[in-house]
């Protein structure tokens, strides 16, 4: 057994590579009021870029460092350039997309490349190690802690001595009066995503050695860990963000030591809660403050919805139930089912974020629930399948909204993260509490379909059920948008001030949203669970969230026909051309930062 | 302080709101230095004062935007000390805000009914989840009476929108965000009116209007008086102040320098010194007619 | 008129702003002469903010012309056009709060590139501000409000600029710092400095005026010297509201 003096030095070699995440995504924050979900994708590429230095180039370790900083310094460039400069008038949430697309695009480019197969990065530091006490230290700790302490101290005596780097911190404390100065914020912006890129492209290679491995998934999860640190320690409070990497390492480590690795996500995850929650300008916010103002505003293009002409639409829906007649072709019936259980997914997110504003990054939480609420009383307790379909949903809309519901106090950015969280802990409950989802085997041979007592194994049944559930569910919504409460959720989107000024209490409609929707996604998972059968911890997964989410824009944030259309062009045309997974994943990315830029109010329109 | 004439909020043995001491301060400044504040019921309140004197800074904490770092605000019987905004509305407080803050992608209609959300039907059981849903419920079935209640509504809402003649009916059905400044203002209102508040807040209701706009809205507003709605109003435009208010409260750094008629607050040194300047335009003014060969009206 | 306005430092010609929809200039245009001070009158959404923005190149005209000293600024990036000698002290100061006053003055000669002359330049304004100077190490946002003030104009002057345009530089501070504040704008302007400043109070800002200009909704509603402005009765009809307010 491992003794606390190592489990003390893991934490804070693991803080330390936290810390080069997280103060770039400080200054980052600092200087753009954005969460930069790309951050992780640039150490990715760091990582593999050393990769390539050391194993390919043969280069020693000081040069690998240099090429390393370098490539991922330029990368940061052309991300500030072409990714986010382009959004700096649009809604505040839109740069925030465009990071997600491009954490998408960055990291499916790696897995070309590279393969997704894991890498072993060779160490280029002897492996000695000092005994003191009953524990040891070795080369690459303190090597990784030298590096830690001179990129903060270089740092610190950028900001505080040199002109740009006052220029920094003149744009980060207030942007307007910075220009007005005669300050370039476009060259800031440029530098501190070349020293954010290149901090976190040496966090990658340095991972890359400690743990002698790597791939090209472990972007994301990258990112959140800066993110959690960066929230501990307060948004866009680079000192703070040190401080929080290093207490999220340690107690990530010594979480680990007392329940085992598969908790070690689920500590930092709740940390974040709590703190976005009970102190969400940081833990080292002394003073009674108004929380940062930009970081508010939805992602909701002014636009005039276009009107579909109802005979269209009927002409439409005929159309889609002829289908299975018409067309003898059992695999496209398939991806049309799989588009209507989209449609269902995306109805829900642009209800909760498009007509609500509450951008959702964790809304595939809700189809876990559903999946697993269904799959598991009807396979354990046999109860027919339609009645757990329903109680899927109302699990999800129950489960959801009082999981979620913390998080209505925050706004902008903050619910994002939030939401984020929370699906990351719905994925990690599932994993461990083996008892009841039986852990990472899944659930396995789960009852299929059935209405009125008759199983569906029939493609063309369960494309018609699916169909006609959307169909349903979607009137449902239209109808509850043709309402005051459509007025109401609405006013919260646009200016939640005033609405509270209102009497409209933001607990009540935030809730009501995440439930009705909560609803539709549930069935959506349970519905998923029972066609195939199968599901496990993984079967929705973030990226099925952020799929959702670019559904939604797609189609025009809180458009119900939008949501269908959405669902119909993602879902359908990448399956009908047959493009390749790794493929499709790229595609994604590209749609959502195409969109975000050129077509924000999506192809039907905001409502 | 210059008590200049008596006090009508004091002579009234509940005044509708009563503020005492109130500070609230930013950093290093003091924005709101312990101001005390009532109005009665069917008054209008004024408060003037040079920009940054505090002034919308004491209505985001009577309205509950903002909390005090000290002082008490009863209103309507009932302590809202630190409350927030919806409870501050439900005691029956509506404002508008100085930068106008209408529902940008809600029709004008859809505006104005978001200022009678309160008196829904729907909306009144308070209990946790069982409320909601049955709103929820009455929402998706929308039985007759909820059908009745909504159109009852839509009808006040042209009633309410006709006090601006013909500014906002015609544009009933555009999305606020189409709509000028000056019809902003009057959406806000338009809002605030719905709810049928006991007591009305304006925040420089005036603001980006013209002399014409401005003058159709002092008429309005003396017609919300004449009916006896209570307002506080934030204005600059001194005539509108000295026509339609029954006493005034002016606001300097942050603290109260005067308080009376406006008349007697008009003519006050202080006042003038500390909002008219050095002299005032007022005196200057008095001095003789404009000779001005040189100055030019282009307006 | 003298020649002062002959050859105007700033120029703006017949601007038409838009934010989204809404316009906040109608074809707006005045000028400041070399070493003029000259005052923008006008109530809250007027488009006085709206006009330091244009100035300042923050927000670009749909139509017209902004010229400093000749040159078209239409084109310019901020920092270019800060460049061409403006200061700037913005409404509500601005300060960079958890900078110290040092910092914020140096930030101020941002664009600059003379060491040698910054400091020569700092030591000037520290003479021309003594309390300023007093308070180099203090963080910014832990001063009052009129000592904030202060470092706002020794800010804009770091810059050395041709023109400062101030954003109601007495805006909340009390009549005494009121009264410090004019004086020193009038210090500044005697320094061959000119000045263009927007306020609210018009008594005060024209009495240290050369010229003013009323704004009304996006137009000028009056312009003229300060001394006749002053005593005009329709600068009360376009600006305060109406003729019974005396």
């Amino acid at each position: 057994m491992t003794s606390w003096f190592d489990h003390t030095i893991n934490g804070l070699i693991i803080g330390n590579i936290y810390a080069l995440l997280a103060v770039g995504l400080a200054l980052i924050f600092g200087v753009s009021r954005l969460i930069n979900f790309a951050h992780g994708s640039v150490y990715v590429v760091g990582a593999y870029v050393g990769w390539v230095a050391v194993s390919v180039l043969e280069t020693p370790f000081p040069v690998t460092l240099l090429i390393v900083v370098a490539f991922t310094g330029l990368l940061g460039i052309v991300i500030e350039r072409f990714g986010i400069r382009p959004l700096a008038d649009a809604p505040r949430i839109a740069p925030l997309l465009a990071t997600i697309g491009l954490s998408f695009v960055l990291d499916q480019t790696v897995q070309i490349l590279f393969s997704p197969d894991p890498r072993a990065v060779p160490m280029q530091v002897p492996n000695w190690r000092i005994n003191i006490g009953g524990g040891s230290i070795g080369v690459l700790d303190l090597l990784i802690g030298g590096i830690g302490i001179t990129a903060a101290t270089a740092l610190f005596a950028f900001l505080k001595l040199t002109k740009w780097g006052w220029a920094v911190r003149a744009t980060a404390l207030d942007r307007d009066a910075a220009r007005a100065m005669g300050v370039d914020v476009d060259q800031v912006n440029r530098i501190v995503f070349a020293i954010a890129s290149a901090l976190g492209g040496v966090g990658g290679v340095l991972v890359g050695m400690y743990y002698n491995v790597i791939t090209p998934t472990m972007g994301f999860e990258a990112t959140l860990k800066g993110i959690v640190s960066e929230v501990v320690g307060g948004v866009g409070n680079v000192p703070g963000a040190i401080v929080g990497s290093l207490l999220l390492g340690l107690v990530e480590s010594y979480g680990v030591a007392l329940l085992g690795t598969s908790y070690r996500n689920l500590f930092a995850f709740v940390l974040l809660i709590a703190i976005l929650v009970l102190r969400p300008n940081g833990l080292f916010a002394s003073r009674r403050q108004l929380p940062p103002e930009p970081m508010t505003g939805t992602f909701v293009a002014p636009s005039k919805p276009v009107n579909l002409p109802v005979p269209l639409v009927a002409a439409a829906a005929a159309v889609a139930i002829a289908l299975p007649l018409l067309i003898d072709s059992g695999y496209l019936i398939q991806t049309l089912t799989n588009a209507w259980l989209y449609a269902l997914l995306g109805l829900s997110l642009t209800l909760v974020a498009g007509t609500s504003g509450q951008v959702s990054l964790g809304h595939a939480a809700l189809l876990a629930i559903g999946g697993y609420t269904s799959a598991l009383l009807a396979s354990n307790l046999g109860w027919p399948v339609w009645l757990t379909l329903l109680i899927g949903g109302f699990a999800a809309a129950g489960i959801g909204t009082l999981l979620v519901s913390p998080a209505f106090r925050l706004r902008g950015h903050y619910v994002s993260i939030a939401t984020l969280g929370i699906g990351e802990i719905v994925a990690l409950v599932i994993l461990n509490w083996e008892s009841v989802t039986r852990g990472p085997i899944g659930v396995a041979g789960i009852p299929p379909l059935s209405l009125f007592g008759y199983d569906l194994y029939d493609t063309n049944a369960i494309y018609w059920f699916a169909f006609a559930l959307m169909a349903l569910l979607a009137l449902l919504q239209l109808r509850l948008l043709s309402s005051h409460l459509g007025r109401t959720l609405r006013a919260v989107r646009d200016d939640d001030i005033a609405a509270r000024s209102f009497g409209i209490g933001l607990n009540r409609y935030k809730g009501l949203a995440f439930a009705f929707g909560g609803f539709f996604a549930g069935i959506s998972g349970a519905f998923t669970a029972h066609m195939y059968s199968f599901i496990n911890h993984e079967t929705f997964n973030t990226q099925i969230s952020v799929l959702a989410l670019t559904i939604a824009i797609l189609g025009g944030m809180g458009n119900v026909g939008g949501a269908i259309l959405g669902a119909v062009a993602l879902i359908g045309l990448p399956e009908i051309f047959r493009v390749a997974a790794e493929y499709r994943i790229l595609l994604y990315g590209i749609a959502l930062l195409l969109l975000v830029r050129f077509r924000p109010q999506g192809l039907l329109g905001t409502v | 302080m210059n008590a200049l004439v008596p006090n009508p909020a004091l002579d009234a043995p509940h005044p509708l709101l009563e503020a005492r001491g109130l500070v609230r301060r930013f950093g290093g400044l003091t924005a709101v230095g312990g101001i005390d504040l009532s109005i009665s019921e069917g008054e209008l309140l004024s408060v003037i004062g040079p920009n940054g004197a505090g002034k919308t800074t004491a209505f985001n904490l009577i309205s509950g935007l903002d909390r005090p770092d000290e002082g008490s605000i009863r209103f309507n019987g009932i302590d809202i000390t630190g409350k927030p905004p919806e409870a501050v509305h439900a005691a029956g407080l509506s404002r508008t805000f100085q930068h106008g803050r209408v529902f940008a992608n809600l029709s004008v209609a859809d505006n104005v009914l978001v200022g009678a959300h309160r008196r829904l039907r729907a909306v009144r059981p308070p209990w946790p989840v069982i409320g909601p849903l049955a709103e929820l419920a009455l929402a998706l079935i929308r039985p007759p009476s909820v059908k009745a209640e909504e159109a009852a509504l839509r009808e006040e809402v042209r009633e309410i929108l006709s006090i601006f003649g013909e500014r906002l009916l015609p544009r009933i059905d555009q999305p606020a965000y189409s709509l000028s400044y000056a019809n902003r203002r009057r959406v806000e209102i338009a809002r605030a009116l719905a709810s049928r508040p006991k007591l009305l807040l304006l925040d420089e209701p005036t603001a980006g209007m013209n002399q014409t706009e401005t003058a159709e809205m002092l008429e309005i507003i003396a017609d919300l008086k004449a009916r006896g709605q209570t307002i506080l109003l934030i204005e600059h435009k001194l005539d509108m102040v000295m026509r339609l208010s029954d006493r005034v409260i002016v606001l300097d750094d942050g603290k109260k320098i005067a308080e009376g008629a406006p008349l007697a607050v008009r003519n006050d040194p202080a006042v003038i010194e500390a909002y008219l300047g050095h002299g005032g335009v007022g005196a200057a003014a008095a001095a003789g007619p404009a000779s001005g060969d040189s100055v030019r009206l282009l307006a | 008129m003298t020649d002062k306005t002959e050859n105007p430092i700033l120029e703006l010609e017949a601007i038409d702003t838009f934010y989204g929809p809404v316009q906040a200039h109608f074809g707006l245009s005045l000028h400041v002469g070399k070493g003029e001070i000259v005052c923008l009158l006008g109530g809250n959404a007027s488009g006085k903010s709206t006009t330091m923005k244009v100035i300042l190149g923050l927000v670009k005209p749909a139509a017209g012309d902004v010229r400093i000293d000749g040159i078209s600024t239409l084109k310019l990036k901020t920092p270019e056009i800060v460049r061409l000698g403006v200061g700037t002290v913005p409404e509500a100061r601005r300060l960079f709060g958890a900078m110290s006053v040092r910092e914020n003055l140096l930030m101020g000669a941002f664009t600059r590139n003379d060491k040698d002359g910054i400091a020569a330049d700092l030591e000037r304004v520290l003479t021309l501000f003594p309390r300023v100077g007093q308070r180099l190490g203090q963080q910014a946002g832990t001063l009052s409000g009129g000592e904030q003030q202060m470092v706002a104009m020794a800010r804009a002057l770091m810059g050395r600029p041709r023109i400062v345009i101030m954003d109601e530089p007495t805006m909340g501070l009390s009549p005494l710092w009121v009264d410090r504040v004019l004086e020193l704008i009038r210090d500044i302007n005697g320094q061959g400095v000119a000045v263009f400043m927007v306020e609210q109070n018009a008594s005060l800002a024209l009495q240290i005026a050369h010229r003013g200009y009323v704004l009304q909704t996006g137009r000028i509603a009056l312009e003229g010297k300060a001394a006749d402005l002053l005593v005009d009765t329709r600068i009360r009809d376009a600006y305060l509201g109406g003729a019974e307010a005396a």
